[in-house]
């Protein structure tokens, strides 16, 4: 019984995992299109943004310790941090390997953007658009559940929800009021030193 | 003499995204185009904690709490 | 009394000044003649303080300001008198580089300054590279000038770092005008600026520079150049960046520094002119000129420009003096630089001289209707 709740925490916290990091990544994308009502202010969406992120790694550092310590999964740490270094289905669990380190990558520095500053700190975060499609395949190919009911509806909703997001996104356009008018006042003084 | 805190605005870094009114609207309001404008004041003591949000949850970083001493 | 236009094209070799000479231009009082007005030993000294041998000179000959031809003039005229006093400047802050950033359209003033250049000899003439600045109103200010040298666009930045700490390259920039150079040359050998270059434009007998004696009243110069062609409704003191003035106000005041006098730019506006509509237009053209960095300037200068030409074409609502009123208080001071505080002033100065002609213009949309 207690290998059976080691590997059901495993798989639990790994579909919660994959549902929290849906839900930063939206909101996330909600932050850049700068939507907001009445009743629904920006910190809101900026808040539940680090707060989601903060329970995603939470759920990713169980889905990560149970998976090591179940001693019928013969995983060491090593496994766990070194990608592709696994001998079970070692390229799916290494994509695992790769979002969580990506991920910790864009945690950390987030966690340290005042120091780091804005450009920094925002180049590294563009990795999101990395980390969560190599977790969807990371679940998708490993995952022992993959083919249940449950687990295709999960996946297959968080796989909608993010295309809806990029797609929105991408008609969005330029979210910089200024961005057409900066870049025309900078083509007419942009010239070169003449000796 | 105390050290009293001062917001202050990087003026090019800002895209009016609006959260530091959102936060602390007994400082900052927008003017008709989404920017803030800020009360150059010291920040009081009860506000400070809001204040720090609007700091650090602003998507540009540019708003800062700089200190200043201020003789009484 | 030493004048800049009256002065030989050319004197002898460069007098030899050391650091003393900062004293020197402290006890003679000069201040920038870029606009700014700032007292120039006090600059010289920030920079010479942290030079270490690294600091470069930025000649400033952009003259952004349509209607000013002041700096063109002397650098076409006296090209000499400007590289002394660049040279001057860089023995004394101990200045690697000197950049003659001249106004891209000026040619005939960065000929003049090119032919001058090459009939000084080294090691001064190795120090020299010359540089285009873009024929847009910011290009002209210090932080715009440095960043363009920099990066290659003329943007005003914020600062910190300012220009005495870190500029051109990270190293401690002297940023200075050319009339003010002129003025170092002239005092390094003796002489003391008791004169200022100023520009006379709109209903004058003859338009163009003219070199008066500081203290001088706008009258007496406005006699000096002519006298008026019409009777003005108002003057302009200080070009777009300076203040409307009624006449009688204007007549005595004296051509100081204290006067705001700015780049020197002293329009009249003829009894036959339509105020409200230069001042639209003038605005106009300030919005344009925003380098579209910060909302406040780009978004405000343009609604202002916007709601003064409803008013000037007699199609405003009747509430767009009332946003003047707001956003003339709400603009100003949210800029990384002085170009939005700069046409705010220069609009409420038309508010306030204007005032009448104002609200007759956006009361004329309602007579119409009710007629």
């Amino acid at each position: 019984m207690p290998d059976t709740l080691l590997w059901y925490t495993t798989r639990g916290a790994g579909a919660v995992t994959l549902i929290l990091l849906t839900a930063v990544v939206g909101l996330g994308i909600l932050t850049v299109l700068r939507v907001q009502s009445p009743s629904w202010p920006r910190f809101l969406t900026t808040g539940l943004h680090r707060n989601l992120a903060l329970m995603t790694m939470v759920f990713l550092a169980l889905h990560i310790v149970t998976s090591v310590v179940d001693p019928f999964t013969h995983l060491g740490w090593a496994a766990a941090l070194i990608p592709f270094s696994s001998y079970y289905r070692t390229f799916w669990l290494g994509l695992g390997v790769v979002s969580f380190e990506l991920l910790l990558a864009i945690v950390v520095t987030s966690l340290m953007r005042g120091f780091l500053g804005h450009h920094a700190w925002r180049a590294i975060h563009w990795l999101t658009y990395a980390a969560w499609p190599v977790g969807v395949l990371h679940g998708v190919g490993t995952g022992t559940d993959t083919l249940s009911a449950w687990m295709l509806a999960i996946t297959a909703a968080c796989i909608a929800a993010v295309g809806v997001a990029i797609f929105v996104r991408l008609t969005s356009g330029s979210t910089d009021p200024l961005a057409t008018a900066r870049a025309s006042f900078r083509t007419a003084v942009d010239r070169r030193e003449l000796r | 003499m105390s050290p009293q805190h001062r917001l202050v605005v990087d003026r090019i870094k800002c895209d009016g995204r609006g959260l530091c009114a959102e936060l602390l609207p007994e400082l900052i309001r927008l003017d008709d185009w989404g920017y803030p404008i800020v009360n150059s004041e010291s920040v009081p003591v009860h506000l400070l904690p809001l204040a720090q949000r609007a700091v650090e949850d602003c998507p540009v970083l540019a708003i800062a709490l700089r200190r200043s001493q201020v003789k009484k | 009394m030493t004048r800049l236009l009256d002065s030989p094209e050319r004197f002898g070799p460069l007098p030899h000044v050391g650091a003393d000479f900062i004293d020197a231009i402290e006890r003679s009082g000069l201040v920038g003649r870029g606009g700014a007005g700032f007292p120039v030993a006090t600059k010289w000294r920030a920079v010479a303080q942290r030079s270490g041998g690294r600091a470069v000179i930025v000649v400033n000959g952009a003259e952004g300001e349509p209607r000013s031809q002041k700096d063109r003039l002397l650098m076409t005229t006296r090209p000499h008198l400007v590289l002394d006093g660049a040279f001057i400047a860089a023995r004394v802050v101990r200045a690697r580089r000197v950049i003659l950033y001249i106004g891209e359209r000026h040619e005939n003033a960065r000929h003049a300054m090119l032919r001058a250049l090459h009939e000084r000899t080294e090691p001064e003439r190795g120090l020299v590279t010359l540089a285009a600045a873009p024929a847009r109103y910011v290009a002209g200010a210090e932080t715009a000038a440095i960043h363009f040298l920099n990066e290659g666009i003329a943007t005003p930045t914020t600062a910190p770092p300012l220009p005495f700490e870190q500029g051109v390259d990270r190293a401690p920039t002297l940023v200075q005008n050319v009339e003010t150079l002129a003025h170092i040359a002239l005092i390094a050998r003796g002489g003391r600026p008791t004169s200022t270059l100023i520009t006379l434009a709109g209903g004058i007998a003859r338009p163009g520079v003219l070199e008066v004696e500081l203290g001088t009243s706008i009258g007496d110069a406005v006699r000096q150049g002519g006298g008026v062609t019409e009777q003005p409704m108002a003057v302009l003191v200080g070009g777009y960046f300076g203040s409307w003035m009624e006449p009688a106000e204007a007549w005595n005041l004296p051509l100081d520094h204290r006067a705001r006098l700015g780049c020197g730019v002293i329009g009249l506006l003829p009894a036959s002119a339509c105020p409200v509509c230069e001042t639209a237009g003038i605005m106009r053209y300030l919005a344009a000129e925003s380098s579209a960095q910060c909302g406040p300037c780009f978004f405000g200068l343009r609604a202002l420009a916007d709601a003064c030409t409803r008013i000037a074409d007699n199609s405003s609502d009747g509430r767009d003096l009332l946003r003047l009123n707001r956003w003339v208080d709400d603009v100003p001071g949210r800029g990384a630089c002085r170009h939005p505080d700069g046409a705010v002033m220069f609009l409420s100065s038309a508010l306030q001289v204007f005032g009448r002609e104002f609200a007759s213009h956006e009361g004329a949309h309602d007579l119409r209707r009710t007629a």
